[in-house]
């Protein structure tokens, strides 16, 4: 199987999306999956539209992407964490 | 890298404010004054609230975690701020809701993509109800200081973690 980009995406790069790709990073290894985790700016997802499988976000996008969006909010405040991390596995699985 | 400046110079309590443009203002000021930022900071904020709202609804006390660009930075440092009333700030990733913050966290970090670990630390207060009520009810700034260094661990964090 073809690894996955996973885009992980806040407005600055800085705060959040670094949380968010830590979650996510002992997500896949608990899982054993191997997948591609890439820190940008949610400005900057335009440039991997070629290459990604996923974007995980904290900031709202209004554009379309030829690949699933998952809010990633929950890593942050707690809640409904295990639905956001089933949404990204059962994704990363496909 | 420096290491993260945090003290009751940062703390405010009772801050009284109408919108978040005033808490914002309010907590940046604080920062340009003791020369931790750059005065480009507050209007950067701000900017950035209106774009990438940072309001986190939580189980219990709502949270805000303004933060913008590292180039508006001098020293990095977390200031924290809780309201005397209850103020506005959109959610995060989501453009219709607003959520009614108590307690604001401003991240003012100098470098992208770092502090891994205090940044998962202080997400876990966020997913502790009764943390976070402990922490607005507190009327001591030394207490919030003493509060936030044992559990954010600052010194054990001091650079271990890029």
């Amino acid at each position: 199987m073809k690894k996955k980009q996973v885009l992980v995406a806040c407005g600055a790069g800085i705060a959040t999306s670094t949380v968010v790709n830590g979650a996510i990073e002992d997500m896949i290894k608990e899982n054993d999956i191997k997948a591609d985790l890439v820190q940008i700016k949610i400005s900057e997802v335009g440039s991997y539209e070629d290459t990604a499988d996923m974007l995980v976000t904290t900031a709202m996008t209004k554009k379309e992407y030829p690949f699933p969006v998952i809010n990633a909010r929950s890593f942050l405040t707690g809640i409904g964490t295990d639905a956001t991390k089933q949404e990204i596995l059962e994704e990363l699985k496909k | 890298m420096s290491d993260i400046y945090f003290n009751e110079s940062i703390i405010l309590l009772d801050v009284e404010a109408e919108t978040r443009e005033e808490v914002l203002t309010t907590i940046g000021d604080n920062l340009v004054n003791k020369h931790l930022v750059q005065p480009s900071f507050v209007p950067a904020i701000i900017e950035r609230e209106k774009e990438f709202p940072t309001g986190l609804p939580t189980a219990g006390v709502s949270v805000a975690i303004p933060h913008t660009d590292v180039e508006h930075v001098i020293q990095k440092n977390i200031s924290v701020a809780i309201l005397k009333n209850e103020v506005d700030f959109g959610v995060m990733g989501d453009d219709s809701e607003q959520v009614p913050v108590k307690i604001i966290f401003m991240l003012a970090m100098d470098e992208a993509h770092s502090q891994l670990s205090l940044l998962q630390k202080l997400m876990q207060i966020f997913q502790d109800e009764n943390e976070l009520r402990n922490l607005v009810n507190q009327t001591d700034k030394k207490a919030i200081k003493r509060i936030l260094e044992e559990k954010l661990n600052f010194q054990e964090l001091e650079g271990g973690n890029k």
